[in-house]
């Protein structure tokens, strides 16, 4: 080996191996519980900031039939394996039923014909997944608030929680089904639907057959798929890890408005 | 005629708070730089407009498969380059992975969107009152319209020109000349400041789908949501670009001089005077 070839090898070796030390140096300061918490105590600055400055009311944009993704991208579950849902999907969702329940006067359990003969809404709206990416579809669904008007939300109910069918992550037995969760104020939004049709076709396997929320201004992760069950309570604290959802339970905002 | 010498003097050159939020900002940029990498990470390629156009980015970094490793291969536009090593596949030489950018860059070092997150939005809010505070005291105190304006003679054609030759040979101004900053280096130090940071924020904020529901004309300005971003990644090389050329003056223009003068404020200049 020339002296030159040498010198290089060396470099690089030392230049590697820096690397990694800073590295190692980064991920223990990231792993660190306290550094953890100091951080995330600007989570709340953000969604109080948030919640100060921005009207919840505001709608989401709404766009041109000209501006729909041709590539929308299914991500997360897109095609769950669980039993249950593929008895569904072979039958059609025939026997589905969406069962809204937990807090309310009057329990529902509704066939998709049922959801179509409600009061329902189309957007074309853009989908943010946390990931970075932007994709925009046409979504038809029925509006959350006369469904849970219909249902009769007791005074004591804070939050409405979105059970669904999909297991994300079949490796860990510990993680459950996704689930996700929003306020009263959100679920009462005129954009928040429970879609069952995206661009004029029943919603494909792939973005949540056969009811998925879309609850616009939020997060990808937000908008749950699968879904099998609403419930509306009083605290988050019994389902998952207790921080609202899936993604929340690992870390990622509830709010999920950044 | 009397005799005139060279004298070295001590001039305050920057106040306390350019000197503290300097430092505070110097911390919040690299902690920002290195988790919006790892957030850049969970997506790696870049789009104009609202949508993502997943099978056209303009710009793409990716692996491609090769034996027991991966081979990176960074996309701009027409032009497809091998970079690995370095963007799309990194890591031990024979074992790379697939990412972005390598795990030097990022914090965690380990593919982790959540932590990058939780780095990139706890030093946001301290870059950005940091900045608050800078622009304060410095807009109400007058070191911008003093200091950083650049006054009509340093803008004439012939001036710009002289400077940028002395900067070719890296000469750079003494005596009373030293007393200010020369005119490319205020043209760096505003554009840095009043464009290159606030558009940073500004897009930043414009990829929250809450902001821009609230306040729909700034992504609309911006093109779209896949435009912010890309704005964001373009200035936020521009700002490493900055930093470069930034620590190069500094090591080159008397790095003792110029690094006390920004932890104590003191600067030294050469001065004609009488021997005393």
């Amino acid at each position: 080996m020339s002296a030159d070839a040498n010198r290089r090898g060396w470099l690089k070796a030392m230049a590697a191996s820096a690397g990694g030390l800073w590295a190692a140096a980064c991920d223990k300061i990231n792993d660190d519980p306290k550094v953890q918490q100091v951080l995330q105590s600007a989570e709340g600055l953000t969604r109080r900031t948030q919640r100060a400055l921005i009207d919840r009311m505001a709608l989401a944009r709404e766009f041109a039939e000209a501006d729909i993704s041709k590539d929308f991208r299914a991500n997360g579950s897109i095609s769950p394996g669980d039993a249950d849902y593929r008895t569904h999907l072979l039958g059609g969702f025939k026997d589905y039923r969406l069962v809204v329940d937990g807090l309310v006067e009057r329990p529902l359990a509704l066939s998709l014909v049922d959801l179509r003969a409600q009061a329902s809404r189309t957007q074309i709206t853009r989908h943010d997944c946390v990931e970075g990416w932007s994709s925009i579809a046409k979504w038809r669904g029925a509006r959350l608030s006369p469904l849970l008007d219909r249902a009769g939300v007791k005074r004591e109910a804070r939050y409405i929680v979105f059970h669904c069918f999909d297991t994300l992550d079949p490796e860990d037995p510990k993680a459950g089904k996704y689930y996700e969760s929003i306020d009263l104020v959100d679920a009462h939004h005129p954009q928040t639907i429970l879609a069952y049709e995206m661009n004029g076709q029943p919603l494909p396997v792939g973005h949540g057959a056969p009811v998925r929320l879309r609850v616009e201004r939020q997060l990808g992760y937000k908008q749950a798929k699968y879904i099998s069950r609403i419930e509306a309570v009083a605290d988050l604290a019994p389902f998952g890890r207790g921080k609202g959802g899936f993604w929340e339970d690992r870390g990622y905002e509830w709010y999920a408005g950044i | 005629m009397a005799e005139t010498r060279r004298k070295k003097v001590l001039v305050q050159r920057h106040s306390a708070v350019t000197r503290l939020t300097h430092w505070i900002n110097l911390a919040a940029i690299t902690l920002l730089l290195m988790s919006g990498l790892q957030i850049f990470n969970a997506h790696p390629a870049l789009y104009w407009g609202q949508k993502a156009t997943f099978a056209q980015p303009w710009l793409s970094m990716t692996a491609v498969e090769q034996g027991d490793a991966y081979r990176g291969v960074t996309q701009i536009g027409p032009f497809s380059l091998d970079t690995t090593g370095l963007f799309g596949a990194s890591g031990k030489a024979g074992q790379e992975v697939a990412r972005g950018f390598p795990a030097w860059a990022t914090i965690p070092s380990y593919r982790a969107l959540v932590d990058g997150r939780h780095w990139h939005f706890f030093f946001a809010w301290l870059f950005v009152l940091n900045g608050l505070v800078y622009l304060a005291f410095n807009l109400i105190g007058g070191h911008v319209r003093h200091d950083l304006l650049p006054p009509r003679d340093q803008l004439s054609p012939k001036h710009l020109w002289r400077e940028i030759l002395d900067h070719a040979r890296l000469r750079f101004p003494k005596g009373e000349e030293a007393r200010r900053y020369n005119a490319l280096q205020k043209g760096a130090y505003l554009g840095v400041i009043f464009v290159l940071l606030p558009l940073m924020v500004l897009t930043g904020l414009t990829m929250s789908p809450a902001v821009d529901a609230w306040q729909p004309w700034l992504v609309h300005l911006f093109g779209g949501r896949q435009s912010a971003r890309t704005i964001h990644f373009i200035c936020a090389s521009l700002v490493v670009a900055f930093v470069v050329v930034h620590v190069v003056m500094v090591l080159v223009s008397g790095v003792f001089n110029n690094i006390r003068s920004m932890v104590t404020g003191k600067y030294a200049i050469e001065v004609e005077g009488d021997a005393r």
